[in-house]
């Protein structure tokens, strides 16, 4: 038995990178054996190295040595089964879990040198990204090389069915639907017409070059060059998001940029299939022509098609999940993965569809799916995609270092530069058409950017890896030039794109926040919009727009919508979400807030000649849902810092006690959690008010969950007068005088009186009052929320009366 | 012929009051003419003959917008009874694309006219604020395409856009102050985020498909 060859070596002070090299070492074979390689003398090889002893010190740690040596063992020990040996009480079988071992490790290194990466600010504020993790991967590979080993390079196989489809999925789920179709026009005209020019300008160049150059390359014919111009001419998605998505550039252009990316694999999977083919003739008739013209149109469609389908089952499924909510994130990503795979079956365009069938499924599966669910995709989405990411580009590193290459000056010089003036000449002459039909015209700084964007990456360097090498000898040397172009697309580009960005001025994306505001806002002009087109007498884009969306209402949404919410108005739906978020936010944040605007109005006393206080009647909680509010309010008193974002609907109170104000908060955000039919706060109308001129902005608050104090007159009570049709409302705000008022905090320990609940007398009815309390509860029991309001000059009669149920 | 000389002249004149190529004007006058049947002005009535806007849940603001005196540039407050062609181009002419040559001033009082244009379409009562109430009658209107959804909804949402929109405008307020309601400028701040510029226009040279009314 051969001794193991034991590297020594202070394991623990160097662990981390041991382990991690010890990873990739391992790997090689099981990368090799996917049928690269022969695998047969690399595993020789690799057992080779570990019977050596003393060979490169880091190179082997000893967990790493035994598990070779075990599978050596049993080739070698053969024999030794017909003797008897000791049973092995620990035995090690590395071959068992090589594999998903090695796949791990992989994946933890790109894990590990994100995380690195931004732990270290200073460089990844100047290189993106993508840039560094190439250049990790550069070194991982010359390690590897440099052991002696050869490195693994990046399996097409592995890239296009597992690598890539997380990035698209997360991107077209995510795609934001609104600039995508309004710049549609000009996003295919970018990917279609802007990838046939570069394709063919760059592999007629290249072809003119190899007629006059040197022998190696002298015999490149005319197809293998316009194949290799076609690999060449796509720009990635990958690297534009790794690169785009740190320049936070608007809106416009990061879609213009991303949109091309995404649509223009359909022309590339025609024009690679198609001059693969004609690779071996000769002679190409108009017929292969014709025929070509019409598969990129079975490509695209029949992609999109393709996605469509799945997407709507998707949708469709997800209508009926309700029961089972652990499982609704898998569908979402079996159904786009399993989209994507069809369409590779068929020689379709996978990434569109892919896209499709994310957009097409998200809006029904959204109205659907809980909001755990929600979340959970979304998380799932961005962090395969960041792996995936991290990666591709590890791996493009490794790569290069792996691959044999074939440099030839004249040949990768050329494509360089055939490649940037392609695409400048491209976006120039692209830009100057469209500009004819496009109502927000593209000023020279987009187009600069848009031809700046144009970066190539890991799909056209799997592509040129996918070929095969005795129908194209010159197949190193391909590899090569595009490899080069990444490079000097990912790091020339990449690197200096920000800093221009800034030179240039061009406008940045505005972080505005969604708000219901703009909500309204939004659709009023739609509906604006499409109005002043039939005034017109114009069938444009948002009479079809209009058309659309109300076939969606009445047909789509019925189907694949489960429930009330297929009637669900978009406002209310997005109303609902904000909400949500807004009280999740409440209550899950612990950070300190800034102390919310406060928004008041007149106290009631202005609009209620009656002089009775208009307060709210407030729903009533059995005494044990109470005694559960104070217990949890108790054990969350500690979060205090709350955000409260002012479109809410609550009251808004001026609060120089952040504490106080935000105790109040949570407890009215744990009553409303406990209530569940609470949907609107705003109960009965105090009294119509038919002068206009008394007509001031009210704003409908809810109440406030509010700590009372026992002592105090001057607790100001919020109410909230929401008015009937005719007569406005009006809300009280007040900023509770609590100074003085820490004892609010301590208070919260002892047993807290209650919350108190205030009458309201109806005025109108029909009008909706939630909360419709039991008559005959005492006081005590129907304390729950208390108003906060400004007593004003006088005190508030209202208070501490005992409850007065809604007649109606 | 004298008529279309005359016509020139006054086509000239609208172009320059309007800012519409000639070529637009024809093709509107020829949609003016649709709509009033041939005569000269057009009255609220004429607007119910478009099958399109049936369904469209703000159309009674668009009509509305159309008669404004404040949009026709007469009155500070009130409706006409019907309107003219030049009327009709005025009102159109707020949804014109910019144009490429705009400097910053030309684009500021462009991105300020379509707003005022918005403005005046929930203020309308006319008094310069858009009030809450004004508020809830937008977003009522917005809803009224779903008979289900209760009016409380519509309200609800209403307030907490306003309360929004008072924040964003006012800061911090006192309890005793009253956020009266949203002023001109006060819109003006709320759209600061959002392009009207380059989202308010219908493209009016293609309209070869004129849709037909009844």
């Amino acid at each position: 038995m051969p001794g193991p060859g034991f590297c020594g070596l202070s394991p623990l002070r160097v662990f981390p990178s041991v382990f991690v090299v010890a990873a990739l070492l391992g790997l090689l074979p099981v990368l090799r054996s996917h049928g690269l390689q022969n695998t047969v003398t690399s595993k020789v090889s690799t057992m080779g190295l570990y019977i050596g002893p003393g060979e490169g010190d880091v190179t082997s740690a000893p967990p790493e040595v035994k598990q070779e040596v075990h599978p050596m063992t049993n080739h070698s020990g053969t024999p030794h089964m017909k003797t008897r040996k000791a049973f092995p009480v620990l035995g090690i079988d590395y071959p068992h879990v090589r594999t998903p071992f090695e796949v791990s490790l992989w994946i933890l290194l790109a894990c590990l040198m994100k995380l690195g990466f931004h732990v270290i600010p200073t460089i990844s504020s100047i290189v993106p990204e993508s840039c560094l993790l190439i250049v990790v991967g550069l070194l991982v590979g010359g390690l590897i090389k440099g052991v002696g080993e050869s490195p693994p390079i990046l399996e097409s196989k592995i890239f296009f069915l597992f690598l890539l489809p997380p990035i698209i999925l997360d991107a077209g789920y995510f795609l934001p639907l609104r600039p995508f179709t309004e710049n549609l026009g000009t996003i295919l005209i970018f990917a279609v017409v802007g990838t046939l020019w570069n394709a063919f300008f760059l592999g007629g160049l290249m072809y003119a070059v190899c007629l006059v150059g040197e022998p190696p390359i002298n015999e490149i014919g005319l197809l293998d060059n316009l194949l290799f111009g076609s690999i060449i001419s796509a720009v990635d998605p990958v690297a534009v998001l790794a690169v785009f998505e740190e320049i936070h550039i608007n809106e416009l252009l990061h879609i213009l940029v991303f949109g091309e990316s995404l649509l223009n694999d359909a022309v590339t999977v025609v024009l690679y299939h198609l001059f693969e083919e004609f690779a071996g003739i000769d002679h190409v008739t108009f017929f292969d022509i014709v025929l070509g013209f019409l598969s990129f149109f079975v490509v695209s469609l029949g992609g999109v098609f393709v996605g469509v389908v799945y997407g709507i089952t998707a949708a469709f499924t997800s209508r009926f999940t309700s029961h089972i909510r652990v499982i609704e994130p898998l569908f979402v990503f079996l159904y786009s993965y399993m989209a994507y795979l069809s369409a590779e079956l068929f020689h379709l365009s996978g990434i569109m569809a892919l896209i499709a069938s994310g957009v097409m499924m998200r809006p029904y599966v959204e109205a659907n799916i809980s909001h755990k669910s929600h979340t959970t995709i979304k998380y799932f989405l961005k962090m395969w995609s960041s792996i995936s990411e991290t990666l591709i580009f590890i791996f493009l590193g490794v790569s290069t270092v792996a691959g044999s290459h074939h440099w030839n000056w004249t040949f990768v010089i050329s494509t360089l530069l055939f490649c940037l003036i392609a695409r400048v000449l491209g976006v120039l002459g692209l830009t100057w058409f469209i500009n004819k039909f496009r109502i927000v015209k593209l000023t020279p700084k987009d187009q600069f950017i848009i031809a700046y964007g144009g970066l190539r990456g890991a799909i056209a360097f799997s592509l040129g890896y996918l070929l095969d090498v005795t129908h194209f000898p010159m197949r190193e040397l391909f590899l090569t030039a595009i490899i080069t172009v990444i490079f000097f697309t990912v790091f020339v580009q990449g690197m200096t794109i920000r800093p221009l960005v800034d030179l240039l001025a061009v406008k940045k994306k505005q972080e505005s926040k969604r708000s219901i505001n703009e909500e309204i806002h939004t659709q009023f002009l739609d509906h604006l919009l499409t109005g002043i087109e039939d005034i017109c007498g114009h069938y444009g884009h948002h009479h079809w727009k209009d058309k659309l969306n109300r076939f969606n209402k009445k047909y789509v949404k019925k189907c694949l919508i489960a429930g009330e919410r297929s009637n669900e108005p978009q406002l209310i739906a997005f109303y609902h979400k904000m909400e949500m978020k807004q009280a999740i936010e409440l209550v899950e944040s612990g950070a300190m807030g800034k102390i919310p605007p406060a928004v008041s109005t007149v106290s009631m006393q202005n609009i209620h000649p009656k002089g009775l206080p208009s307060e709210r009647i407030l729903p009533a909680l059995s005494k044990d849902k109470e005694e559960e509010i104070r217990k949890i309010l108790r054990n969350n008193l500690q979060k205090t810092r709350q955000r409260l974002k002012s479109y809410n609907r609550h009251t808004l109170v001026a609060d120089p006690f952040e504490e106080a104000w935000n105790q109040m908060l949570l407890r009215r955000q744990k009553v409303r959690q406990l209530e569940q039919k609470i949907n609107n706060y705003l109960t009965v109308p105090a009294h119509k008010l038919d002068s206009p001129t008394m007509s001031r902005a009210r704003i409908g608050s809810d109440p406030l969950a509010y700590e009372p104090k026992p002592d105090s007159e001057n607790l100001p009570i919020i109410t909230i007068d929401p008015a009937s049709p005719q007569s406005p409302e009006s809300v009280d705000l007040v900023n509770e005088e609590l100074k003085g008022k820490d004892s609010v905090l301590e208070e919260e320990e002892d047993d807290d009186p209650g919350l108190m609940m205030h009458p309201k007398e109806p005025s109108s009815p029909g009008t909706d009052d939630v909360f419709t309390p039991g008559p005959g509860d005492s006081p005590s029991t129907q304390r729950m929320l208390r108003c906060l309001s400004d007593p004003g000059p006088r005190p508030e009669p209202g208070e501490g009366e005992p409850f007065i149920p809604k007649g109606q | 012929m004298g008529s279309s000389q005359s016509m020139s002249e006054e086509v000239r004149e609208l172009v320059s009051k309007t800012g519409f190529s000639s070529d637009q004007i024809e093709q509107l006058h020829r949609r003016f003419k649709q709509l009033s049947g041939n005569q000269l002005t057009i009255r609220k009535e004429n607007f119910n003959n478009i099958p399109d806007l049936e369904l469209n849940p703000i159309r009674s603001k668009i009509i509305r917008a159309f008669f404004d005196n404040r949009n026709l540039r007469k009155a500070p407050n009130g409706l006409a009874d019907e309107i003219n062609f030049e009327d009709f181009l005025t009102i159109m002419s707020y949804f014109r694309p910019i144009e490429t040559n705009m400097d910053e001033e030309q684009l500021e009082h462009c991105r300020k006219e379509k707003l005022r244009f918005l403005f005046h379409m929930y203020d309308s009562d006319s008094d310069g604020r858009i009030t809450l109430e004004e508020y809830r009658n937008v977003v009522e209107e917005l809803l009224s395409g779903n008979p289900h959804i209760e009016k409380e909804s519509a309200r609800s949402i209403a307030d907490g856009a306003m309360m929004e929109a008072a924040s964003v405008c006012v800061g911090q307020m006192q309890p005793d102050q009253v956020y009266e309601g949203i002023t001109f400028d006060d819109f003006l701040k709320i759209w600061q985020g959002i392009d009207i510029e380059t989202k308010m226009h219908v493209r009016f040279l293609n309209m070869e498909t004129i849709a037909l009314c009844h």
